[in-house]
Parts: structure tokens; C-alpha cells; sequence
């Protein structure tokens, strides 16, 4: 009777040669100049940087969720939805959104419309004030935040296809942080961003109005929207300020981001009684401002509280 | 109707004995299983990401059952030549098509029913909740689509010669229902009055299968549509199975087979 022990052998030797010659081989291809493979993550490697094509699409589908999926398509009036409204809100971007957003689908073409109506959604709500259940019970409407968790995931993806866009960021990090007050999740997933994009101003005024807002801290807020200046001075280069934040130029962007660190920086000042810095700040943010007039007033309420004459000073801190 | 009901229970034993639906299940499954162990931001309580993935590889799973059952329905029985032995039983050919579509709109209920259960339990262990009402709806509004897409492809069976013609040109046409079905009328507006017109009577004419799907008003919670407009809804989806299956009859009625 023929044994099976040569067979168990041999596959036994088989296995180790296999193993052997994978684990060589394994070496030799991450060393090969020619492998494309330069990261485990599947997607990267089947469409590398053209995922980042597809992060707006679901930065834009945390905004359907944050709607309950009333948002319009490409065939509908889109002026109201230009800006996402979880990006406008937060403060992350400046507000493009005109028109009506109650109302973007108008008054039905015909019956088939009007009926079809029906079958998705067609009312405007926000899930920070009720989401669905506010349009038809207007007694459960009002501030709840906690339905807000639910853009969540598509915010995540979104980041995750494409690291280097901060918007994304700072959008998540105000509604974890500021609206469902998960501060430490926010402040990590803005760290996050930091690895990718160091010393990014967005990032940073976020980091720092959650260290103001949340923790109270306003030391490392003040040195971390410091920083925040700083990089936005490096990143917008070495032309004169008043060039930087001429409002003829096409750099809403850069005026918006300069007016937001300087007003929240006067806002801690003035919550640290610093009132001289606080109107140095004030008079910065006047610059970049579209209302100055408005600012202008309350830097002469603030003059006229301290009594000061000169604040600049000050403004050195 | 006894020999309808026949012919639609041997539709559903071979349907039984097929792979796709278990298949098509486990991915279902194995997919929603993988989404839903992911954690957003240390916060469990995120549902409707995973209540949207899950209906959508519901859909997807039943349109892919359904065209798949329907369309190779006539054509298998015209190659294996067993259509002569049934049609020289006391059959007519429209009990053999009504037989033919009842069993693989029964098969697809079936599956159905497998696909919501999951979902139910999906949404049951997340949200602790399970708004029947509105399940029921997606439900049967779902089933009566399939009604209409399980008749568009019988006929579509018989109006083409190749089984792979019949299923491309019906999924596409179904796929692109769901896209621009709703918009024609918003594109006519923007063109020239004769191509406007000719636009606006193609919005008219097909069968509005993204009316049935309520998919986005579960996963966002909004309360259940009024059982009147739900009435109506299947209505029309009868009407439509009943044009599409009457144009089969008329079509397989003088085909020589």
C-alpha cells in the first residue's frame, strides 16, 4: 500500500518554496522604480489623484443629507445652493448663494409635476433646526444639532479623497465642534488637516476658535490665530497690505480669511480686557471688511469706553 | 387563469433554483455589514449614510433580478424548443406571456421581501425604530416599478432578437428613466418649440419609474405620502404593466416562432 507521507512532503516543500519565492519577490517590488503601487489604500491605487475629483461631489452630498435630500439638480435654479449652505453657515467660505432657497423647484410646470411632487422631497429644512419632521410638525422645529451627525460620513469621505482640501476641515470641525460640541474629535480631525496642509490659516482660525470658544483658552487661541497671521502673511507674499486687500481684485478669499482672524482676534482681546488691542484688531479688520461703517462704530463705542487716544500701541501684542 | 398561475409557478421554481438572488444577497449583505462597522467620528448613532447605501444595492440587486428573470423568459423557451410542447397544451399565447410575467413579478416580490427584512433589521439595530408605514411604502412602490420594468422587458423580448440586445437597451432605457425622467419638461423649456414639444410628449408618454422611488424620503425621514397619492401611484404603474404587457400580446400574438 503506497503511503501518502512523499505527498504531504512534497506539498509541504511547494508551500515553503512558494512562500519563499512571494516574500522575495514582495522585497524586490516595493524596491522596483517601476511599481506605481505606492500606498496599500485600493483606491489610490486604481485611480490616484483623480479621486480627488470626486471629494467635492461628496462634500456636496453632506450638504444634500444636511437638506434631507430637497436640493436641486443641474436642471433646477441652483443660485440659492451655488455655496454649500454647511460651508456658508459655518463661515468656512463666503456666502455666493442668491435667490430663493425655499423655493427652488417653483411652481409645478404641470399636473405631472405637482404629483410627482409627492414622492421626494420638496420642502426646505436644515437638519440643525429639525431636519424632515420640522416642515409638517413646526412644534418639534428649533435648534437640534444632534440630527446634524449625519453629514458626517460623507464630510469624512470626502476629506479622506482629497487630504489638501481645507474646507473641508474647518466645515467638519464647526459643526462637530461647535453644533454637536465634540470639541476634542473636531480639534483632532483639524490636526489631521494640519499634517496634510502645516500651517494652513483656515485650519488654524478654526483650532483657535475652538480653543476659544469651547475650552476658554484664550492664550493658545490668541497664539494660534498669531500663527494663523503669519501664514496668511507668507502665503498672500510679500506685496504691500493694502494691495492684498484691495477689493478690486479677485481675492474675496484672502480679504474674508485676513477680516475673520482679526475680528475674532479683537473679540478675544476684548474678552481679556485688552481694549487697545481689541480697537488695533478692529481697525485690521475694518480694512478687509465690506461693511466698515459698521465696524467703524464699534470701534468708537470701545474709544469712547476706554477713553483711549491711542491704541496702536497696543496693537504690537 | 389556472394555466396563468401554472406557468408563473414554474417562473418561480426556476427562479429558486437560480444563483443570482443568493448572490446578489450576500453582497448586499457583506457590503452594508462593512459600512456599518465603520465609526464616524466616535458617534454610533450615524444611520442614513448606511439606510442610503443599503436601498441603493437593494435597487440596484432588484432591477439587475428583474431584467435579468424577464428577459430571458421567451427566448430560453424558443431555443430549448420547449415552447411548442407547452403552446400545444390549451394555452393561449397571452396566458403563456401573463403566466411568464406574473412569475418573475412574484419572484421579484419575493426577493423583495428577503431584501427588506435585511433592511428593517439594518435600520432596527441602528435607530431602534422601524416606521412600518413608510417601509411598506418604499416597499410596494418598489415592487409596482418592477411590475412595469418586468413587462418593458418581456416586450422588449420580443421586439429584439439577442437576449444581450434586449437587456442592454432596457437597462439603459430604465437607468435613464431614473435620471432625466423627472427633468424632460425643465429641457424641452429651454429649446426650439418643435423640439420642445416632441420633448414635452416623450415626458408624457413614458413610464415615470422614479416616481416609485421614495428611497430618499425613508432614508431622511419624512413622514409616509398619503395613502390616496400612494393609491394612485400603483395605479398608474397598473395602467402602464397593462399597455406594456397588451403591446407583448399583440407582438407575440403574430410571431412566428
Amino acid at each position: 500500500m503506497k503511503t501518502a507521507r512523499p505527498y504531504v512532503l512534497l506539498l509541504g516543500l511547494l508551500l515553503v518554496l512558494c512562500a519563499g519565492l512571494a516574500a522575495r519577490l514582495d522585497c524586490w517590488f516595493i524596491t522596483w522604480p517601476g511599481n506605481r503601487a505606492q500606498t496599500l489604500d485600493p483606491l489610490e491605487v486604481m485611480i490616484g489623484t483623480g479621486q480627488k475629483l470626486l471629494a467635492p461631489m461628496f462634500f456636496r452630498e453632506a450638504d444634500v443629507y444636511f437638506h434631507s435630500g430637497y436640493y436641486p439638480s443641474i436642471f433646477d435654479h441652483s443660485t440659492a445652493f451655488r455655496t454649500e449652505h454647511i460651508a456658508a453657515d459655518s463661515g468656512a467660505a463666503p456666502d455666493r448663494n442668491q435667490g430663493d432657497e425655499e423655493n427652488f423647484l417653483g411652481p409645478p410646470l404641470d399636473f405631472f409635476d405637482a404629483f410627482s411632487r409627492h414622492f421626494y422631497p420638496s420642502v426646505h429644512t436644515h437638519l440643525d433646526s429639525g431636519g424632515a419632521e420640522s416642515a409638517f410638525e413646526p412644534e418639534l422645529g428649533g435648534r437640534s444639532d444632534g440630527q446634524v451627525r449625519e453629514i458626517l460620513p460623507w464630510l469624512r469621505i470626502s476629506a479622506a479623497l482629497d487630504p489638501d482640501r481645507a474646507e473641508t476641515y474647518v466645515v467638519t470641525a464647526f459643526w462637530l465642534g461647535e453644533r454637536m460640541k465634540h470639541p476634542h474629535e473636531a480639534e483632532a480631525f483639524l490636526r489631521e488637516g494640519l499634517r496634510h496642509l502645516p500651517g494652513n490659516p483656515q485650519l488654524l482660525f478654526e483650532l483657535g476658535r475652538i480653543y476659544f470658544e469651547q475650552d476658554h483658552d484664550l492664550t493658545r487661541a490668541r497664539f494660534i490665530w498669531q500663527a494663523a497671521l503669519n501664514s496668511w502673511q507668507r502665503e498672500t507674499g510679500d506685496k504691500p497690505l493694502a494691495e492684498k486687500l484691495n477689493r478690486a481684485n479677485e481675492n474675496f478669499e484672502t480679504r474674508f480669511m485676513y477680516e475673520q482672524l482679526h475680528t475674532y482676534l479683537a473679540l478675544l482681546e476684548q474678552k481679556a480686557g485688552n481694549t487697545n488691542a481689541a480697537i488695533a484688531h478692529w481697525k485690521q479688520a475694518q480694512l478687509a471688511s465690506p461693511e466698515p461703517e459698521a465696524i467703524q462704530k464699534h470701534i468708537d463705542a470701545l474709544e469712547q469706553k476706554s477713553g483711549s487716544g491711542n491704541p496702536s500701541a497696543d496693537a504690537s501684542r | 387563469m389556472r394555466n396563468t398561475f401554472a406557468i408563473a409557478g414554474v417562473v418561480l421554481l426556476e427562479m429558486y433554483r437560480r444563483r443570482d438572488f443568493y448572490v446578489l444577497f450576500i453582497v448586499t449583505v457583506l457590503i452594508t455589514a462593512l459600512m456599518g462597522s465603520v465609526t464616524f467620528f466616535n458617534d454610533a448613532r450615524i444611520v442614513r449614510y448606511l439606510k442610503d447605501v443599503c436601498l441603493f444595492l437593494i435597487w440596484a440587486s432588484s432591477l439587475f433580478i428583474a431584467l435579468g428573470a424577464a428577459a430571458r423568459q421567451i427566448p430560453a423557451e424558443r431555443e430549448s424548443r420547449t415552447i411548442f410542447p407547452l403552446m400545444a397544451k390549451p394555452v393561449t399565447r397571452g396566458q403563456i406571456l401573463l403566466g411568464k410575467w406574473l412569475g418573475c413579478w412574484l419572484a421579484c416580490g419575493a426577493a423583495l421581501l428577503v431584501f427588506y427584512i435585511f433592511f428593517g433589521c439594518v435600520d432596527m439595530t441602528r435607530e431602534h425604530q422601524l416606521p412600518l408605514i413608510n417601509y411598506a411604502q418604499l416597499a410596494t412602490l418598489h415592487w409596482a416599478m418592477l411590475a412595469i420594468v418586468v413587462a418593458m422587458t418581456l416586450l422588449g423580448s420580443l421586439v429584439f432578437t439577442a437576449v444581450s440586445s434586449n437587456l442592454t437597451i432596457t437597462a439603459i432605457v430604465v437607468v435613464a428613466i431614473f435620471i432625466l425622467g423627472r427633468h424632460l419638461h425643465k429641457i424641452a423649456l429651454g429649446m426650439n418649440e418643435l423640439n420642445g414639444t416632441l420633448l414635452t410628449g416623450l415626458y408624457y408618454v413614458i413610464p415615470h419609474l422614479e416616481l416609485f422611488d421614495v428611497r430618499s424620503l425613508v432614508v431622511h425621514d419624512w413622514p409616509p405620502i398619503a395613502w390616496g397619492i400612494w393609491a394612485i401611484a400603483v395605479g398608474y404603474a397598473a395602467a402602464y404593466t397593462a399597455l406594456l404587457l397588451l403591446a407583448s400580446w399583440l407582438v407575440f400574438r403574430k410571431k412566428v416562432l
